[in-house]
Order: C-alpha cells, then sequence, then structure tokens
C-alpha cells in the first residue's frame, strides 16, 4: 500500500492570527491563509491548480480562487468528519500530486468558530440524523463525546483529574507560544480541578478545547519541486483516514462498537501508518494530536501504540509527553492552548517542528505524527 | 411492557423539573433552554417513534436473516434485503455508559443524565436516566424502560429494575 512515502512534501504553511473576534469575514481569512502559505513556499496563486478543504467548511472554492487570485483550479476535494478528518485533507492532496491530477495543491481551513457560529455550542434546531441523540439532550460535542470518554474511564478507573495532567502540558507548551490564546497563561492541576464541569464526571471547561476565529493553509507538492523551493523540506511520509461502519452510524463518533474503551478508528488509521511507512512508534519524536477535549488524547497515545491500553494517565503522568520526554505532545499548546483551527493549525506546529522552528523546540525532530482519531500523517525531513 | 418492572416510584414519570428548569433558563436569558428537541422521524425510524408514541419500545430486525439493527440502516448490512419487520424489546437492559450534563444549557440544578443503555437483545440505545440519584449509577446497572411526555415530546426514558436502586 503507498502512502506516498516521502515523495510528496508540506512546501509552505501560512496562518491569520487566532483569535476569539477577527473582525473580517471567514472568506477573507481563508484569502489570508492561502496567500501567506503560498508566500512561504516561494510560489504565487497563479501556480495553484488543486484545492482542499473540509465539508463543513464555509468557504466556497470559486469565491476563494477569485479572492486570492488562483486562476485555474483542476482538482478540487473535500473530507468529512470535521476535525477528525483534518488530516485527511493532506491525504486528499497528496493523492492528487501522486497521481498527476495536480501539481501544487492548497489545503485551507478557514472560519469566526467564536464570533460567529460556536460549535460548543447547542442548536435546537430539529435534526433528523440526530434523531438517536438530539431528543436525549446530547446536543453539544461536550456531550456526545463523553458518553464515549465515560466508558475508557469506568473501565481504567480514571478521574477527571487524570485528564488535567494533560492539560497542565498543553497550557504549558501554550504559554510558551506567542501565536497561542493562552500565550503567558499557564495552569496548575489546582486551577484545572477548579474550573467548573461541562459534563460530569469527565470534562471540566479545561479539559475542552478553545472556540477560535482564523485561517490556516499549506501548500502540497512534489518532493522534487518543494526541494527547489524556499524552505526545508518537510515530506508527507504518510497520510491516511479510516471509516469503520461496524464502529457506528455516525461519523463523529462511535456508540455501537464492541469495545468504546478503545479507539478503533484511531487503531485502524496507525496500524496502516506504521505498515505502510515501515515506521514504528519509537520512530515519532514528537506528536500532534488532534484534542476536542483531553480524554481523546488518551485514547490515542493508547491507539497508536506509545503506550499499553489503560496506560495513559500513567505515560503522562510520568512526563512522557512534556519537552524533554519520550514523546513531546502538542508542543504548540494544541487545540486547548494555541486555538481550534479544526486540527489544520497541529500541522503547521509538524512543520515546524521538522524546520526547527518552533518555540518549543524538540532537539533533531525528524518523524512527526499528527493524528486526529479518524485520520493522521507522519512528516519527514527527506533523510531515510 | 415491562413498567411493571419497575421501582414503582418511577414507573410514572412527569416533566415538572424538566419545565422548571426551562422556565429558569429563559428567565436568565440563555439561548440554551434544555426543553426537548423533538425527533424529525423519516422512513427510516418512523417505526421506533411511532412505537414510543403508543409505549412500545421496537427494534428493527432484518426479515430475511433475522439481524436486528439499532440504529436502524434501509438495507440490512448482512445480507442486503430491504425487508425488515418491527419488534418489540424487552425494555430491559443494562448501563454501557452515562453523563451527567452540566452544560451551561442546562442549569445546575436540573441535570439531565444521558446513558448509553446495553439492551438485553444486544444493541445499545442512548435515552435518559431517571430515578436514581447520579453518585449512585454505576456501569451495568439493571435499568427498564418507561415512556414519558416532556414538552410535548414523548420519549423512552430508563429507570433502575426494583431491587438496583
Amino acid at each position: 500500500m503507498s502512502l506516498f512515502k516521502g515523495h510528496t512534501a508540506v512546501a509552505g504553511v501560512g496562518q491569520t492570527e487566532f483569535s476569539k473576534d477577527s473582525g473580517r469575514s471567514e472568506l477573507q481569512l481563508a484569502s489570508e491563509a492561502v496567500r501567506a502559505a503560498l508566500a512561504d513556499a516561494g510560489l504565487g496563486p497563479a501556480d495553484v491548480d488543486g484545492l482542499v478543504t473540509m465539508t463543513v467548511d464555509p468557504n466556497d472554492e470559486l469565491s476563494l480562487m477569485r479572492s486570492v487570485g488562483i486562476r485555474e483550479v483542476r482538482w478540487t476535494s473535500r473530507t468529512p468528519f470535521g476535525g477528525g478528518g483534518s488530516k485527511a485533507m493532506l491525504q486528499h492532496a497528496a493523492a492528487a500530486v501522486a497521481s498527476g491530477a495536480a501539481d501544487v495543491v492548497v489545503c485551507f481551513r478557514a472560519f469566526n468558530e467564536r464570533s460567529a457560529t460556536r460549535f460548543g455550542q447547542p442548536t435546537k434546531q430539529p435534526n433528523p440524523a440526530w434523531n438517536w441523540y438530539k431528543p436525549f439532550g446530547l446536543d453539544t460535542p461536550a456531550k456526545v463525546y463523553s458518553l464515549w470518554y465515560q466508558r475508557y474511564m469506568t473501565t481504567y478507573g480514571l478521574t477527571n483529574e487524570d485528564f488535567g495532567r494533560y492539560t497542565v502540558v498543553a497550557r504549558k507548551h501554550a504559554a510558551n507560544n506567542p501565536n497561542a490564546w493562552f500565550y503567558t497563561r499557564p495552569i496548575t492541576l489546582a486551577d484545572h480541578q477548579a474550573s467548573r464541569w461541562v459534563v460530569e464526571p469527565i470534562l471540566r471547561l479545561l479539559d475542552c478545547c478553545q472556540e477560535s476565529d482564523g485561517g490556516v493553509a499549506m501548500v502540497v507538492t512534489s518532493t522534487e519541486r518543494a526541494r527547489d523551493l524556499r524552505q526545508p523540506l518537510v515530506t508527507l511520509e504518510g497520510a491516511t483516514q479510516t471509516h469503520l461502519s461496524s464502529a457506528g452510524d455516525n461519523t463523529m463518533f462511535n456508540f455501537y462498537g464492541p469495545d468504546l474503551a478503545w479507539f478503533e478508528e484511531a487503531n485502524f488509521v496507525a496500524r496502516q501508518l506504521w505498515e505502510g511507512t515501515g515506521l514504528a512508534p519509537g520512530d515519532i519524536d514528537a506528536a500532534m494530536i488532534y484534542e476536542n477535549f483531553s480524554p481523546v488524547v488518551f485514547l490515542q497515545l493508547e491507539a497508536f501504540g506509545f503506550c499499553g491500553r489503560g496506560e495513559a494517565a500513567g505515560f503522562i503522568a510520568d512526563g512522557h509527553i512534556e519537552l524533554g520526554g519520550t514523546l513531546p505532545v502538542n508542543t504548540h499548546g494544541g487545540l486547548l492552548g494555541e486555538a481550534y483551527i479544526h486540527g489544520l493549525n497541529n500541522v503547521i506546529e509538524g512543520v515546524r517542528q521538522i524546520r526547527g522552528t518552533s518555540v518549543n523546540q524538540v532537539r533533531r525532530a525528524a518523524r512527526v505524527l499528527c493524528a486526529a482519531g479518524h485520520s493522521a500523517l507522519i512528516l519527514g525531513n527527506g533523510e531515510a | 411492557m415491562p413498567l411493571d418492572r419497575l421501582a414503582s416510584s418511577v414507573a410514572v414519570f412527569h416533566s415538572k423539573c424538566y419545565e422548571g428548569s426551562c422556565k429558569r433558563a429563559e428567565k436568565e436569558g440563555a439561548y440554551l433552554v434544555p426543553r426537548v428537541t423533538p425527533p424529525v422521524p423519516g422512513r427510516d425510524d418512523g417505526y421506533f417513534w411511532d412505537g414510543v408514541a403508543a409505549g412500545r419500545l421496537l427494534g428493527r430486525r432484518c426479515a430475511a436473516c433475522s439481524y436486528l439493527q439499532h440504529p436502524p440502516s434501509p438495507m440490512c448490512p448482512r445480507c442486503g434485503s430491504v425487508d425488515w419487520e418491527v419488534i418489540d424489546l424487552a425494555g430491559t437492559g443494562s448501563v454501557y455508559s452515562w453523563i451527567i450534563s452540566r452544560h451551561p444549557s442546562q442549569p445546575d440544578d436540573e441535570p439531565r443524565v444521558v446513558a448509553l443503555v446495553e439492551l438485553d437483545e444486544g444493541v445499545r440505545m442512548v435515552t435518559n436516566l431517571r430515578g436514581i440519584e447520579p453518585a449512585r449509577i454505576r456501569t451495568g446497572l439493571r435499568v427498564g424502560v418507561g415512556f414519558a411526555e416532556i414538552d410535548g415530546t414523548t420519549l423512552p426514558q430508563f429507570a433502575p429494575l426494583e431491587g438496583q436502586s
């Protein structure tokens, strides 16, 4: 199975500032991020012939092209799942480049997710697709996902304090990141435990990701072409996604799989990546792990084999995910600490780590995993 | 129906607590009100809501291979049949997972317990748990179904079976 092993590259990354009120349109955010990514790569709008975003992104491709000055596009695609599919965007882009369908593909995601449509707020709008959930009160992501995380907690005897230990690390990393909303604002475990319940006994406020305004974009092209561009080479060693019908009827969550104390979809993605790239957990120098809520970091650490089942709490408590640990995680602060740009900002941090430009730089980072549950990718530096 | 198997104190559900919290939330100007969002039954799940309106908990089983699926899909994933038969479920099961919502959409004094119940037929169903102190809910707790009208919407609601609470 080919996973684009090193043949495609992330040649440029761009973003707007991350805020709670951008003061401008989502199309403008997308346009600014795309222009920034192209400039970073040393390319121009005329070089772009492919566009990839998420099905839920509000920005129309043609409108974006008109705004940025992209003239002719011959490849577009959109990934399902929202943030869980954020890494699949790179898979789509790489597939287009590897097949020759496009040469320079821009992945983008931009929204006013705090000042306009807030993901964390329930909507009372009846929705036929949510008949099995909404009437019973599952009307926010926090509630929906907690019903899954709770099984993990009870299976392994975890408490909310265990999740807090992750949050403290994420906020510590964010505190050193000028790009993060929570720059210079670390927390203690006591702060975490003092924050109010959102879903008891699983999530407190500080376990929840932010709601953010902002845009992120990146440029994917062939490694051959990227070598001649402006930035140090960052290869896409592998990118994949998974959908498991056996795991449930809804793409966003899983209430029906055989064992909800285990992230089956993430494990499926992990096995594809390890087999497809020949790499193993021990080869990964840092990991950017999507966290809409803190518990999903635990489930992914286990699903990817960084620790055994039920061992993530101990793995985190022992300091493995901190700078200087065996697997620094979310060195930008994650979606809790930096911003919630639907997981695509995690890939930018992965790129910074390979380039050696992160504010929380991991020494000689050569392989970085970016995981989002249902999709994941590994970035490399082009050296075997 | 298994209503007679429920602890007598919870056999009849009242919606007063929900109404009360709704009023409070509205007064506070919250844009989040814990009033039930009604289902919008369609061709694939209308049988379930018809059953609920009649006080029955119904499941859908493949007419060809008897595969029971919940939530249902229009085609049997096991044999490809599009013929289904509706059956009465026993309405008993055990708690697989649960949450107590403290979301700002719900005032803290009236949290709603959402539970994932594993029915004795082997399928899981999202529902609400009532008639038990949240602190006493445990994985594996035996529960049975009842029906309650909340803000005009009838919903299946589970409560501990006798001797369980």
